[in-house]
């Protein structure tokens, strides 16, 4: 058995949270997606406090976004990002114990707009306790064919480092000298663009994401079925490919209703050399109400094949090559139900803000697994016959916007 | 791999369509009603240079160079040239809201329809058109930048003058 | 199915410019840039609230296998 004592949530395949370079990515649709082909982005500045509470897991943070106009043509922004993470998830609870780790997130970008075209660039870089990483990224954005229509090309580079924490005999975390692991990951995106009638646009995206190097979580493991011992399963270390290829390819239509209000459908296909496939539908709703509330509602479904080298409960040790048990490569299905509100309102006395707004937002999220069991419950059903894992969690946000 | 990111990035750069240039020809003759609800039409102001601007209060650089385009009008109205700001909105009430907070004196005419704007080609908002004493077609300049303005009074003083 | 980045970049450096090239002989558009006030109205716009939306694609990716194309450019207000 393994001395570690936490299972982290720092790795894509952790209980919290996911690969700091994914996460690296999600910044970069806050940072580079408002890239456009002619128009800079507004400057703004936004606070946000978000929490996450579901599967014993609640990670909580804040998020500030800045970003200005510093001449005519350029535009900066800069965002900090924070998880504070308190984790007691199946999968902590299975292997290791639970554990609180806090993961800060920096990030700065840079939008130069030059006729009709808009060159962006920027850094992510990240900390937690047992991972660090950096990302860089490259995009041009081109309008073009009278300006209905906007290209998006887009080249980004991360390398993290992996460690692993360890528990001193004094009872004190730190990095076991003896794991030190690198990833590098490459990224190509195209994004597009195009109106299509007065009342609506649609938006297509394609994102190729290669990883190599370490890619398992040093903490979870995997199970095989072990008749006689324990609860009738043994853990053993999991092993994943040292590479990753994904495709993602996405769709977005958005529809202005006559009465003042917007439809948006998106559908988004996902395919990696690990064997997953991923559907994605979505429909959202936004409807201004009076001249001051923007009501927002959402539906989301999601499905995913698992990864070929997943399982729940192997048949014996060393079954095959590659193992890995983690419920995020899973089968499964997940529904996601959002509604917000946001207030927009002027600041009195305050010239230099031209408007603001005052948002909340709730998401309830479900996820049925098909092949993930709970295996704390092996000695009451047997191994490999425990119920499949359900998981509901609540999202919260909470933000203030100011435009300037 | 960088370097074909240099290459894409020089082609689009070249690629940039030209935002400004000399139009020829005679201004397109229309009437259109006026804030105020007179009907004001091109060839009133024939003998006057005459600066066009095609705007939207929905449209960022459009509210963004109201300002300039008030004081090249206070500037330059006693001199034979006069400012007409076309808004191309077919429900003029949010129009009409921008105005009263920011208010302007040159004449603010309302082609609902959008019959001027296709009679000019607009495409790209805003549009700036200026006309000769003649009535010739003379610049025609899409969008608007910080400092595009400077192009506009060249234009205007040498048309003065002639 | 398998895309060799190499490969990728090249379609799309061709596809790119192609594109750049056609930019200039331009096919008329067909909502004219006075008829698109509804694009400028921030609820049509694909990334309203950036924080909100980055946060949200960020707790999806960490629950999921899938990742990527999330991002989305917006249309802009035909200005400029």
């Amino acid at each position: 058995m393994q001395l570690t004592r936490e299972a982290r949530s720092a790795h894509t395949r952790g209980a919290a949270g996911l690969s700091p370079f994914t996460r690296t990515l999600l910044t970069l649709c806050l940072i580079a997606a408002p890239a456009l082909g002619g128009v800079l982005p507004e400057d703004r500045a936004d606070v946000l406090w978000h929490s996450y509470h579901g599967g014993d897991i609640t990670i909580q943070g804040p998020s500030v976004l800045v970003r200005k106009k510093v001449a005519d043509n350029l535009s900066l922004s800069a965002n900090y990002y924070e998880d504070m993470i308190s984790s007691a998830s199946i999968d902590v609870k299975l292997s290791a114990s639970p554990y609180h780790e806090k993961r800060e997130q920096w990030s700065g970008g840079a939008d130069y707009l030059h006729g009709k075209s808009t060159y962006s660039a920027g850094f992510i870089t990240s900390k937690e306790p047992d991972y660090k990483a950096n990302t860089s990224y490259f995009a041009v954005s081109q309008d073009m064919f009278g300006d209905l229509t906007t290209l998006t090309l887009g080249y980004r580079r991360g390398w993290d480092q992996v460690f692993r924490d360890i528990k001193t005999p004094q009872g004190v975390l730190e990095n076991d000298p003896t794991f030190h692991q690198r990833v590098d990951h490459r990224g190509y995106s195209l994004s597009l663009t195009q109106i299509l009638t007065r009342n609506a646009i649609l938006g297509f995206n394609y994102e190729l994401l290669t990883d190599q190097g370490y890619l398992a979580n040093p903490y979870r493991k995997i199970r095989y079925l072990s008749p006689g011992q324990g609860a009738g399963f043994t853990l053993a270390d999991q092993v994943y490919p040292n590479t990753r290829t994904s495709n993602a390819a996405s769709a977005q239509l958005k529809y202005y209703l006559p009465y003042r209000a917007a439809l948006t459908g998106q559908y988004r296909f996902f395919r990696d050399t690990w064997g997953i496939v991923g559907h994605t539908v979505e429909l959202d709703y936004t409807h201004p109400a009076g001249k001051h509330w923007i009501f927002e509602g959402s539906l989301r479904y999601y499905t995913q094949k698992h990864a070929d080298f997943y399982s729940d409960l192997f048949p014996r040790a060393n079954y095959q090559n590659f193992m890995a048990r983690d419920r995020e490569l899973a089968a499964f299905h997940s529904y996601t139900l959002g509604a917000g509100a946001s207030y927009q309102f002027m600041v009195p006395g305050v010239h230099w803000i031209s408007k603001s707004s005052a948002n909340v937002r709730v998401d309830h999220l479900m996820v049925d697994y098909s092949d993930f069991r709970n295996a704390l419950l092996a000695g009451t059903y047997g191994a490999g016959n425990e119920p499949l894992y359900k998981l509901n969690a609540n999202i919260f946000q909470v933000f203030v916007s100011i435009w300037f | 791999m960088k370097n074909r990111i240099a290459a894409i990035a020089a082609t689009l750069a070249i690629a940039v369509p030209a935002l400004a240039g000399s139009a020829s020809g005679p201004a397109p003759q229309f009437t259109l009603t006026a804030r105020g609800g007179r009907d004001v039409s091109l060839a009133q102001y024939h003998g006057q240079v005459v600066m066009i601007n095609f705007w939207a209060s929905w449209c960022g650089p459009c509210r963004q160079e109201m300002p300039l385009l008030e004081s090249i009008y206070r500037k330059y109205n006693k001199l034979g040239f006069t400012l007409l700001g076309v808004n191309v909105e077919p429900d003029s009430q949010a129009a009409d809201d921008w105005l009263k907070a920011t208010p302007v004196s040159f004449p603010i005419l309302y082609d609902k329809e959008s019959k001027v704007s296709k009679l000019y080609d607009v495409a790209g908002m805003p549009s700036t058109v200026i006309i000769d004493r003649r009535g010739k077609l003379r610049l025609l300049h899409r969008g608007y930048k910080p400092g595009d303005e400077n192009e506009y009074l060249d234009s205007i003083r040498s048309l003065i003058r002639e | 199915m398998r895309v060799s980045p190499a490969k990728l970049m090249r379609a799309l450096t061709a596809a790119l410019l192609l594109a750049a090239l056609a930019g200039c002989a331009a096919p008329t558009p067909w909502v004219k840039p006075y008829e698109r006030e509804h694009f400028a109205d921030p609820i049509m716009s694909f990334n309203r609230d950036p924080v909100s939306s980055a946060y949200l694609q960020h707790v999806f990716e960490s629950r999921e296998g899938a990742r990527g194309a999330t991002g989305s450019v917006g249309g802009g207000c035909g200005c400029n």
